[in-house]
Parts: structure tokens; sequence; C-alpha cells
């Protein structure tokens, strides 16, 4: 892995993100302030009879209107969202668009943000949402420059809509088909008109989502429905323990499984190659293999967090300061707390896999990714190929959740795939998704606040947890600080004089550590929002009065606070063991409040009864996503809450499935109702806002109905139980 | 393990003929023998409903269900589910009520509430949640199912 990260297409350089990185926040730490990776740019292979601008709009004679999509879809709504930015400016009929998946191309592609092809970090909006207009407004002058051209007219005198050019004075009309020829001689402008917002036809409205329709019919195709003429299928075992490699093999049995082709050993796993899926999982169960466990072999989960612990005893690195904590907490009276956050896998619906067909000079790679450019170069290193014999074919993704920001399973498929004659589609098996997963961190986070007369004036905030950063993108890993993991910690909401964040950065034994959905956020907007109300409590004060008393510097996000207040019924009375929990945040450039309300059983077990979210996101691309995204993303979080933890025993991953890696379902979900502020800011991001906004809101609402202050996840029902 | 045998079935109204092992189940005949990719696989131990298919109208997890077992009952998959009124108010509702996300486990959630409504053509919340808490949606839509469902059901008043 290490050999193919550096073959990785080049991250932004270190100085680039440096002032960033300090200057605190993980989307501050990520923009450049150099030319944009994807301003307008001729694609390379402008083909001949389409007017192709740049390397996001494609339109042809016939006036087919093709838009490719530099961001992948998910579940989130980004085609449907890029789609309308792009036809907005471009006044392209809407209606009648084609959408196509980007090549793997970081130069035409990549993210302005990472300069590198990602879809992650709830960005893809933010960081797309001024060069896609630019890209429509480029295309839109110049086709109304061509027709304008060809009735002698002044191109002020002409507009456009529905991808249509029309000269209002004399009626005439052109479509963008008719145009094509000669808006490809036209030169390109260099500032276009940007619509005023009051102009968009398409922007802010609930529109349908294009990805939809095949989705309800069985038609859309997930890397996982790959079919190629020869194809066969496989499945893989990788040693249980982290680490561990191949000892022996007996494949007797596994070769007399009817259907079985090709046992696959190598060093660090075992494949079975077989007629069809079926036949490679008989021939895996059947295949007996003794495992070299290796040093990992007694990492156990009290081992990992007796270490943990140590190490947030440690000093850290400064991430953020401001005033003097010292003299902070010369006042008032100190109160102290400590949160833990578990390691957690993505699980996706979709599970791992990845079809490759290996030949002597190309690769071919079919799966769902969120790293374009990063699967090709894994692909080329581990199948010893130039990265220009890799093509890559992604896919709509069955949920990427982080997952997917990985290439370990291209790696791993290719080195399948290079010993079989033909395409073979590479399939995990759930539990071997699971066990072999790149883990959300578990972190421990301490916490001390000083109380004067009912506000916080000293707060200091240790975060101690595996840094993701250092080995995704080491270039971006400076002075010690990882910019995700002090995310939303370093830039915190309240207005507290004296305030300092350090980082420990400890990595656990064994488990590798990824992104997941909420990332660095997800650790610490809980264990602030749950302090803030312990805070509250010990001021005697209501955690929304507390809150909205230090908000003075976040008018949006005070606003989001009265507007849940409001709407979730705040401080009207409940029943017995039953409460509400509030949490805000900033996050994301969102702008979000959220009140869940809970009921806690005698035996402890929690029941969500109804979640409202009040959200500031700025412009609302299309409303209706926002809303979906929401409603899922608090479902995402909240089953963490109540259910996510990934334990460690013999170096073994102890879950396998959902039956022990266990999911919310239809029957625990209370009706979610999500409020949207009419913004007029740039928009924020969206698809992990819900995820971390709703752990800390269910705990508070469990401290309100019980009384317990619940400082780990998932929540402890022994610890709600009514003692007897 | 017994090779492979030659087996007929029919779906969605169309006779097929397979050579498959008998213990081979029905999710891996439909996508990797006949290619009909729509029904998942999602955890391959009937606990999350992504590979639901109707036998005669009824659901199954065709991640379990040996394709010898089959016998003659008429099986139904995402990609024949349209033909049927219910199948068709449900595809409708999924749309207009704009459910989907990811969708990968959208063709189970499909195939459970078509079920569902053939047999309860007006389900209240209790009769939504016994026949869907067998269908695990990772993103979350579950709130939109439950409106989905009931939007469906009132177009077939």
């Amino acid at each position: 892995m290490q050999d193919a990260l550096s073959n990785c297409s080049p991250l932004p350089s270190r100085r680039a993100l440096l002032t960033g990185a300090l200057a605190g926040g993980f989307v501050l730490a990520f923009r450049l302030p150099l030319k944009a990776a994807n301003e307008p740019e001729q694609p390379p292979d402008n083909p001949a009879g389409q007017f192709a601008p740049n390397a996001f709009i494609r339109i042809d004679r016939a006036g087919k209107t093709t838009l490719v999509m530099p961001q992948v879809e998910m579940g989130q709504g980004v085609y449907t969202a890029v789609a309308m930015i792009l036809a907005d400016e471009l006044d392209a009929d809407f209606a009648t668009v084609t959408l196509e998946h980007a090549p793997a191309n970081d130069k035409l592609y990549g993210n302005p943000t990472f300069g590198i092809q990602v879809t992650g970090n709830s960005n893809s909006i933010r960081s797309f949402w001024k060069p896609l207009r630019v890209a429509g407004a480029t295309a839109r002058a110049m086709l109304v420059a061509a027709a304008a051209g060809q009735w002698q007219v002044d191109p002020a005198s002409c507009s456009a809509s529905n991808g249509r050019v029309t000269h209002g004075a004399s009626g005439r009309v052109a479509a963008y088909g008719d145009l094509v020829d000669a808006a490809s001689s036209i030169p390109m402008p260099q500032n276009p008109p940007l619509k005023d917002p009051k102009d968009f036809a398409l922007i802010g409205k609930p529109l349908k989502r294009l990805d939809t329709p095949n989705k309800t019919d069985g038609n859309v195709v997930y890397g996982i429905d790959a079919l190629l003429p020869g194809m066969k299928f496989a499945t893989l075992a990788q040693c249980p323990v982290f680490g561990g490699k191949v000892a022996h093999v007996d494949d007797s049995a596994a070769k007399a499984v009817p259907g079985v082709q090709k046992i696959i050993v190598l060093d660090d796993l075992v494949a079975v190659v077989g007629d069809h899926t079926w036949a490679a999982k008989k021939g895996l169960d059947a295949l007996k293999v003794t495992w070299n466990e290796g040093a990992n072999a007694k990492v156990s989960s009290a081992d990992i967090w007796d270490d943990l612990r140590a190490a947030s005893k440690k000093d850290g690195v400064v991430a953020k300061s401001v005033g003097d904590i010292a003299k902070g907490f010369a006042q008032g009276e100190r109160v102290d707390g400590e949160y833990e956050l578990p390691f957690l896998a993505h699980a996706p619906m979709e599970p791992l896999n990845c079809t490759v067909h290996v030949t002597a000079d190309a690769c071919e790679i079919w799966t769902g990714t969120q790293v374009m450019t990063r699967c090709q170069s894994f692909a080329a290193a581990a199948s010893g190929l130039p990265l220009d014999k890799v093509i890559v074919h992604n896919h709509l993704l069955g949920g990427g959740f982080g997952r997917r920001l990985e290439a370990d399973m291209v790696a791993a498929a290719v080195r399948i795939g290079k010993q079989v004659d033909g395409p073979v589609k590479v399939i995990w098996t759930r539990e071997e998704d699971i066990q072999h997963d790149v883990y959300r961190p578990a972190y421990r986070d301490t916490i001390s606040a000083s109380l004067q007369n009912g506000k916080i004036v000293a707060w200091k905030y240790k975060i101690s947890g595996s840094s993701i950063m250092a080995r995704w993108a080491p270039s971006i890993f400076i002075n010690g600080i990882d910019v995700d993991a002090v995310d939303s910690a370093v830039d915190m909401p309240y207005d507290i004089p004296n305030l300092q964040v350090q980082y420990v950065r400890a990595e656990p034994p064994a488990v590798p550590t990824g992104f997941w959905r909420g990332v660095g956020p997800n650790n610490n907007v809980f264990a602030i929002e749950c302090f803030i109300d312990e805070l509250a409590r010990k001021a005697g004060k209501d955690p929304v009065d507390f809150r909205r008393g230090m908000l003075g510097n976040n008018p949006r996000l005070k606003a989001a606070l009265d507007l849940v207040a409001e709407k979730s019924g705040w401080g009207q009375p409940l029943p017995a063991r039953t409460g509400r929990g509030v949490s805000v945040q900033p996050s994301f450039g969102s702008f979000i409040a959220t009140v869940v309300e809970a009921e806690v059983d005698a035996k402890g077990e929690v029941y969500l009864r109804r979640v409202t979210s009040a959200v500031d996101t700025g412009i609302a691309v299309n409303p209706d996503t926002i809303m979906a995204q929401l409603q899922g993303g608090l479902i995402f979080g909240l089953t963490a809450a109540l259910y996510g933890e990934v334990t460690i025993d013999k170096g073994r991953v102890q879950q396998s499935n959902f039956n022990d890696y266990r999911m919310l379902r239809i029957d625990q979900v209370p009706n979610i109702e999500v409020h949207v502020i009419k913004s007029g800011e740039d928009p924020g991001g969206i698809g992990e806002t819900g995820v971390t906004a709703g752990p800390p809101a269910l705990r508070n609402a469990i401290y309100a109905a019980t009384g317990v202050a619940l400082r780990r996840l998932p929540i402890d029902r022994r610890a709600l139980a009514v003692k007897t | 393990m017994v090779a492979s045998t030659t087996i007929a079935l029919t779906i969605n109204g169309e006779s097929k003929t397979v050579d498959a092992p008998p213990d081979m189940p029905l999710l891996w005949v439909l996508r990797d023998l006949l290619g009909l990719t729509g029904t998942k696989f999602g955890c391959g131990i009937a606990q999350c409903g992504a590979c639901t298919v109707h036998l005669d109208g009824k659901p199954v997890r065709s991640c379990l269900l040996p394709v010898a077992a089959i016998g003659n009952r008429a099986i139904t998959t995402i990609e024949g589910v349209g033909t049927t009124p219910s199948g068709a108010k449900v595809q409708k509702a999924w749309l207009d009520l704009e459910v989907i996300q990811c969708g990968y486990c959208q063709s189970g959630q499909i195939m459970s509430a078509a079920a569902l409504l053939e047999g309860t053509p007006h389900p209240d919340d209790a009769d939504i949640d016994a026949a869907m808490a067998g269908n695990i949606c990772r993103c979350g839509t579950y709130v939109r199912i439950r409106e989905a469902i009931k939007r469906a059901a009132d177009g077939q008043a």
C-alpha cells in the first residue's frame, strides 16, 4: 500500500496548505491559493462536431447536451445538483441533459479543494460552486455570441433559455445544436457574467433527481453489477488478524467444488475463482487455510483503550490558542469531562467489490469509487503497468461513507486478476467487508472549562486518536496536527475568551483507520456538545438558553437554534424518563441545530420519539435533497450512537455482519422534521451535517430524561437502567 | 457437493432454464447466471433484505433460498415488479417522494413494499413496520419509505 500511495498524483503542496492548516479547519486547510485544478480547459479529445468549451459540457449538432460529472454519486444527490448548477448557467434544457461519469483525470476533474479527484468531506458543491457556474456561463456566452454573429446583432440583445438563443427584437430563435460549429470558433470569454441568483431557473428548486428512475426498476448499474463476456467470479479471505500472512493452504476440498476454476494464494490473502459467486464462496469455505497471525495476534480492545487513555494524559500539539488559558482557569469554577468514541465500520449496503481485466499490456477496472485517480494509481502499482495503461470505469456507488475513499480493494482485485485469464469480478462477503475495513478511529477527548457567572471563561480541549491524514495525505499532516481530527474543535462556535485546543496523535496497534461519514467533527461535535450540556446544568441554565448566550458571533447558528427550539416544542412538558436534547454545529460550512426527543425505559433501552433540525446551508441548490440528506445523515449518526462499535480480540474484529453490527431499522425511526432556512450565502456542505448533529442531541436527551451523563458511545443501556 | 443440474424457473412471467448446483441461492442464479442484477447482495444471511424477491407474490430473501427449492412457484424480481399494480404504484410513489439515495437497498425495499400492499392495501404504521423492518437502508431513507408506502396505498384506493 505504501508503494501504491507514493505513486499517487501529487497532492497540494505543503507550502500551499500551511497557512490554512494553522488558521484551523479542514476546509481552510485544503483551500488552494493556486489556480483551481479545473478552471475551464479544453478536454483532451475535443470530438469533431461537438461544442466542448470545457471538461464539463459537450453539445452535439442534434442539441444533445452531455454534462460530465466531476464528483461521484453515492446517494447524496450530487449528480443532480452539479447538473442543475451547470445547466442553470448554461441555460440548457434540463429535461434532456445526459450525465456521464468523469474518467480518471485530476487535471480536468480534480476537486479544487484537494487538487485530485475526491468526493468527500461534504465539499462537492462548496468546491465546485464557482467553477461549475463559470463553466456553464462560459459556454452560454459563446453560444449567444455565435447566434448574435449569425444574426449580426449585439449579443447583449439576445437571451438564452432551455437550450435556445433568442433575439427578442426580431423573434429569431436558434437551438444550441444548430450553433455548435459556430460556437466552437468563438474565443473563450475571460470573465463571463454569472447569473444574479434571483435569475436562477433551476438552482433553489426541489427538482427530481436524475439518478433515481433507474434505481426503482433494477436497471441501475453499480460496480458490483458489472458483467463482461467470459467473466469469472471470485471471493477472497484475508487473514482475520490484521497484518497476518498465509502460512499454508490445503485446497484439495476446494478444488472438488463444482464450478471452482482456480485457487489463488497470495502472501496475505486467498481467493477462489469460479463460474459464479456461489461456486467461489463454496470453494472458499472449503479451503483450509493456516495463517501466520504475526505480531498483532494478541491485540485487544482493552489494550488499545489503555494505550489511548495513557496517550491522552500527555501534552499535545497546540492546534489553536485564544487569549490566556492560565488566566482563564484562575477565574471561576473548573469543570472536567472526558469522552470516548469507538472504532466504527462503514458497512455500505454495496459490499466492497472490484471487477478487473488484466492483460500483458492493459488493466481495466470496473468499480464505484470516491477516488478515481487513486484507484488508477493503485491498479498501476499492483499490475506493474504504467498509469496510462489503466482504465477505470466508475459507477454509481451503493454507498461510500468514506470507505470508497480508499483503493485497497482495487489493489487486491488487481493482484487476483493478474492470475486470471479474462475478466474477473471480485466480491467481498459482508463479513470480509466489515472485518477488513479502515475503521473510524477510536477517540478520547478531555475537556476542562471554567465557569464564572454562568459563562465559560476558559476552555481547554484535547483530542487524542489516530491521524487518518498522516496516512491518507501525508503531505498535509503538518507540525503534528491532523486538520481533520481538529475540525470543528479549532473553529468552535461559542464566544469563549480563553481557549486552547491540543491534538495528540495516538495510533492503535494493528487497526487501520480511515474517514467515516462525518469525519473529524463526529468526534469533536459530540464531545463539545455533550460537555456544553453538562456546563449548562452546572450553571443552572436551560441548554438552549446557555448556548444562545454564547453565539453572539454566530448569527446564522443562533437563528437555526431559535428555529429548532420553536419547531421542536422545546420546553414543553414531557412524560417521565423522556427528554429533549439539543446540539448545534457550524461544521461543513452549514449551520445546524438539532433537537432529539427520546424515551428511556426501566431497562435502559432508548427509543427515539422525534427528531427536528433547522439548517442554514446557504443557497440550497436542491432543497429536497438537503432534507433527504439531513434525514438520512441523522439516522446514520443515531445508528452509530445507539449501536456502533467495532471491538478487537486476539487481533481480530469481533463483529461480522448486520446481526452483530446493528443498524437502525424502520420500526425504530420516528418522524424527522428538517427546516431549511432561506439564505443567500454560498452553499454549504450537507452530506455529513446530520451525521454529526444526531449523537450529541440524543445523548443530551438521555441526560435530560435520566440525569445520567453518558460519556462514551455507543449508548450503555446498563448505565441507564433504573436501579432496583 | 452435487454438480449442476438443469432447473426450470419462471421469472417475471418468462420460462428460463439454468444449469446450477441445487443448493445455489436464487440470488446468484439471478445475478451471475441470468444477468438480472437488479436483485442485490447485501449480507448473505437474510439480515438486510437487499435480495428480496417474490415467490408467488410473497417476499423472500433470495440469498438463502436454494434454487432447487423453488419448484414451480413464480419468481418476480425488481425487473418485473413494475408489471404488477402494487409494484407500479410503489415505484411511482418512490419517485414522487424522491425516496432513493444511493439506491442499493431499494430493490429490496420496493419488493417488500409491493408485497405488503398486495396483502394489505391500506397499511397502518404497525403494518409498515412489520413488513419493512427486515430491510436495512444505510442511507437512512426510512422516513420517506413510510410516506411513500402510504402514498402508494392512497393511489390504490
